[in-house]
């Protein structure tokens, strides 16, 4: 995501009680979409995708009263700009101890954009198995497809222009949850 | 900027982690029905192997693979190299090929540093060893096993080896491996002691970070792993020991003096093993030795540096430790 | 014009004085010397040496004219102020008998840029084994005084006690190339703290002090004179001190090279750093300089050693040993010796002139810068620094350490025999 820190003129979209309702919903959606979720895997995109899909998970629990398998999945090594970039570290993939075969895999991710992480996790799920079907969701929505990418779930569709960052903060990373939209600082 | 591993001596504290901690990523890869990332698609590697070591260059092969490089293996035996053609000639026709990286194993120390150094081609050099100078990804999977045994896969990452005793047991005169691991070891915070006869420790070894002994059984005690050298027995003709009965009692691992090491110490090879010399048949098929590890461990750290140096659009590793080496 | 006046000279580094030259020979020296008649050199207060003298020269022809010739090692030579060099025996074939010797001799008397002395072998083949014919060597036109298997040490110690007590029949002299074969067999920088760290096979300062050794005992026991080739650690200084201080017959050389690069320079694995006897430590190039100055080192040597491109452009195992050292090795010596103030022009002139001539009996060179003496002569701008550039050396081979260094000095004129080889920098 954007590197540089929220801008003083960057605005709140959505705030931590928004962030926790739109999860909700998201995960009553799946339970909907899947008839009870009874084979969903969440796999969160590092690193903020992760702890959504655990938020995510937690909620499933909550409400089919069954533990919804929930892992992670690194697309780093799969991303079609290696060579635009030095190479990044790696963060970890962790696939729930069933696997993914014949399941019904919701990838999770904060933010979709040009929907090329999206496209690199497609691929990097080919090399690990074979689910029955695959899900995404996402808790903002911005925009600017580059690739025939949707969400299955959104948390929220964010208009925004190309000069505009969004930034994602989540407590397990940085101390609060909330959604910025602010400008680029080269465009200022 | 660093573009490419010659000695682990070039590698600080914080490069050698990231690699160990990637490695660590690239073994989980083994563990899938489909072992193979799509990550140097296009790039192409050429193994430029001077000298014969089938194990080396199969496991930089597997790591080139898995990461979906296009590999191009060349020995020296039977080539143009054999008729007489320079290293330079033959690494520039190489590069005429459009090699992006050449993983070189050489007989004579300094090989890989003049490779990458003298202008003589592009490509990233990964030295794959070299005389007795270096070999930087043997040290770094020895780490990495060692960091697995003694802290733990997942314990370990963003680890390093602070305070942890290494022993390492043989012929440190001739031995690339011994050297390479003194570099990285005492990088990554270990005690190193090097145990050997006189014979076979190179003058000028007071100024190496480590310490020195010519007695095995007091230092076994004192060991979180203890790394067994090969010991070639040609050496005996030279006087640098009697005989190899002589030596194996001196300086071999038997299952007596395993004994003595604690009990979570682990015994390393880097192989190939002369039983009955440096190691004992009980030792080198315990469970403490980590010999089979090692082996698995080389594909995943081959494919972090290679990872690494080549994955981006320059190399994650991009320190040099020149000053602090001049210190030494 | 047969009349050379070079007005303001210092000579030997003394006050400036005009020196004249007619013919051959130095035909006055005073100040304000009339120029009637005289071509005029201005030397403006550059210094006046007696022209240099190399008593270890590789030309490497017959058999390596790829990496020099006798042509062009003169001409590099007379680039660096020198007017005789001793040509060493490791030739092909190598230069064991009176034919090759001649050959060499007379190559060099033909071009006319230097002097060639020839150095006979000790041994036929330079194998140790069998004494070559050292006394038609010194009856030849080439008049041979010096021998040496440089490249290879007399190690057998009854062929160089042989070698050493049949040479006094002809006040010859035995210069040996100190170095212990089994000690430095897979040699190849010297041994110690770098060679550990680089896995270089390490060539130990005592294989070159215990032959020292060995033969200053010689030497002693059978009242000859030992002449030591490139002695480069602090440890043969000691020995060649101790010799001295007994009144052994001994000289020793020192390179320009190793009076100022040390082992550290090998960290690069750049092979133009191979030489051998190997670059030593910061200690021992302040032992051979110390010992340059207080004497104990009685002359400068270059060990000009031309190897073609390719031998050293490759890994280090691959290389030959050996640089080119006739074009800087005044420059070095000033560099080191000069303006650290162990040595004044006058020491120069003795370390580089007058004692290698009178090692290796080189007639008419060496002589002091006087009315009567021949004009041999070199002179030198001594405030100059630059950048070595090896694109313009004269020799044929590019192979020196000090290419874009800066370093003091440079030869601008020579003269051998009152022709001049050398003007403005530029030969004739």
């Amino acid at each position: 995501m954007d590197k540089h820190d929220a801008q003083s003129d960057a605005r709140p979209v959505l705030e931590g009680p928004d962030i926790a309702r739109v999860l909700t919903r998201i995960a009553h959606e799946i339970v909907e979409r899947a008839k009870g979720a009874d084979d969903v895997v969440l796999l969160g995109i590092p690193t903020r995708g992760v702890f959504l899909a655990r938020r995510i998970a937690d909620k499933l629990e909550q409400i089919t009263e069954r533990k919804v398998p929930c892992g992670s999945l690194d697309i780093t090594m799969y991303r079609d700009d290696l060579r635009m970039h030095p190479p990044r570290a790696l963060a970890r993939t962790e696939i729930p101890g069933d696997g993914i075969d014949g399941k019904l895999v919701v990838l999770v991710d904060d933010v979709l954009f040009s929907g090329r992480t999206i496209r690199a996790a497609l691929d990097a799920l080919n090399d690990i198995g074979r689910p029955r079907a695959v899900q995404l969701a996402v808790l903002v929505d911005r925009g600017h497809r580059e690739l025939p990418i949707r969400a299955d779930y959104v948390g929220k569709n964010l208009p925004t222009s190309l000069r505009e960052t969004v930034k994602v903060q989540l407590a397990e990373e940085d101390g609060r949850d909330t959604v910025l939209l602010g400008a680029k600082p080269d465009a200022q | 900027m660093q573009r490419h591993l010659i000695s682990a001596a070039d590698l600080t504290r914080d490069d050698a982690v990231l690699i160990l901690d990637t490695a660590e990523e690239m073994a989980r890869v083994a563990d899938r029905p489909i072992k193979k990332l799509p990550t140097l698609r296009g790039r192409t590697i050429v193994n430029l192997f001077f000298e014969d070591s089938t194990r080396t260059r199969i496991s930089f092969e597997a790591a080139e693979k898995r990461l979906s490089a296009d590999v191009i293996n060349f020995s020296a035996k039977g080539s143009s190299v054999s008729k007489g053609e320079s290293l330079k000639d033959t690494a520039q026709t190489l590069e005429a090929m459009g090699v992006d990286a050449v993983v070189i194993r050489h007989g004579a120390s300094g090989a890989p540093y003049r490779l990458a150094n003298s202008g003589w081609i592009d490509a990233a050099v990964v030295n794959a060893g070299d005389g007795t100078h270096q070999h930087p990804t043997q040290a770094l999977l020895d780490a990495f096993t060692m960091r697995r045994r003694l802290i733990g896969p997942d314990a370990g990452l963003g680890q390093d080896l602070a305070g942890r005793r290494i022993t390492i047991v043989g012929d440190v005169l001739h031995s690339r491996v011994a050297r390479s691991n003194v570099d990285l070891l005492h990088t990554l915070g270990a005690e190193v002691t090097l145990v050997a006869p006189p014979t076979l420790l190179p003058v000028g070894i007071e100024t190496w970070p480590c310490e020195v002994s010519y007695d095995l059984d007091s230092t076994l005690p004192k060991s979180d792993a203890v790394m067994m050298l090969r010991v070639q027995r040609e050496r005996m003709n030279a006087a640098f020991f009697p005989t190899e009965r002589e030596y194996s009692r001196r300086y071999g691992l038997d299952g007596d003096r395993m004994a003595r090491m604690p009990e979570h110490a682990v015994v390393m090879h880097p192989g190939p093993m002369v039983r009955g010399m440096e190691i004992t048949a009980e030792v080198a098929d315990s469970d403490r030795c980590t010999v089979v590890e090692q082996v698995a461990n080389g594909v995943s750290i081959r494919m972090a540096v290679l990872y690494l140096l080549l994955g981006g659009n320059e190399p994650a590793v991009t320190h040099t430790r020149t000053e602090e080496k001049q210190d030494r | 014009m047969s009349k050379i006046l070079i007005r303001g000279a210092k000579v030997l580094g003394g006050e400036p004085q005009d020196v004249l030259i007619d013919g051959q020979t130095i035909a006055e020296v005073g100040a304000g010397l009339s120029a009637e008649g005289a071509e005029v050199v201005e030397a403006g207060g550059k210094v006046l040496l007696p022209g240099l003298v190399d008593l270890h020269t590789h030309l490497r022809e017959p058999g390596r004219e790829d990496s020099e010739t006798v042509l062009t090692g003169t001409r590099a030579a007379a680039s660096g102020g020198y007017t005789t060099v001793f040509a060493m025996a490791n030739t092909f074939p190598v230069a064991d008998t009176a034919g090759v010797v001649e050959q060499v001799w007379r190559l060099g008397k033909e071009h006319g840029y230097c002097d060639v002395q020839p150095i006979g072998a000790v041994t036929v083949g330079l194998d140790g084994r069998k004494l070559a014919e050292l006394g038609a060597m010194h009856e030849s036109a080439a008049g041979v005084t010096v021998f040496s298997d440089d490249g290879k040490c007399v190690h057998d110690a009854v062929i160089m006690r042989r070698a050493l007590e049949y040479v006094k029949a002809f006040g010859g002299v035995i210069a040996q190339h100190a170095q212990e074969p089994r000690l430095t067999e897979g040699a190849e920088m010297n041994e110690g703290v770098v060679s550990a760290e680089l896995g270089l096979g390490g060539w130990p300062a005592v294989a070159e002090e215990s032959i020292i050794a060995r033969d200053v005992l010689l030497a002693d026991h059978v009242g000859s004179r030992v002449h030591i080739c490139h002695l480069s650690t602090a440890g043969s200084v000691e020995i060649v001190r101790w010799a001295k201080s007994r009144g052994i017959a001994v000289t020793a050389e020192v390179t320009p090279h190793h009076l100022l690069l040390t082992d550290e320079l090998v960290r690069t694995y750049n092979p133009v750093y191979k030489v051998n006897p190997p670059l030593r430590t910061e200690r021992d190039v302040m032992a051979l300089r110390e010992a340059l100055a207080d004497g104990t080192i009685d002359i400068v040597a270059t060990d000009h050693a031309p190897h073609p491109h390719e031998d050293k452009d490759c890994e280090w195992a691959a290389a030959a040993m050996g640089m080119v050292g006739l074009e800087t090795a005044l420059s070095v010596v000033q560099e080191t010796m000069v303006d650290t103030g162990l040595l004044d022009w006058a020491g120069v002139a003795d370390r580089m002139s007058f004692k290698p001539a009178q090692i290796g009996q080189a007639t008419g060179h060496g002589r002091p810068v006087s009315a009567g003496e021949p004009a041999n002569l070199t002179l030198v701008d001594t405030a100059y620094r630059g950048l070595v550039e090896p694109a313009g050396f004269a020799s044929r081979s590019r192979n020196t350490p000090y290419e874009g260094r800066e370093l003091p000095g440079r030869v601008t004129h020579t003269w051998l025999r009152g022709k001049a080889t050398l003007v403005d920098g530029k030969l004739t």
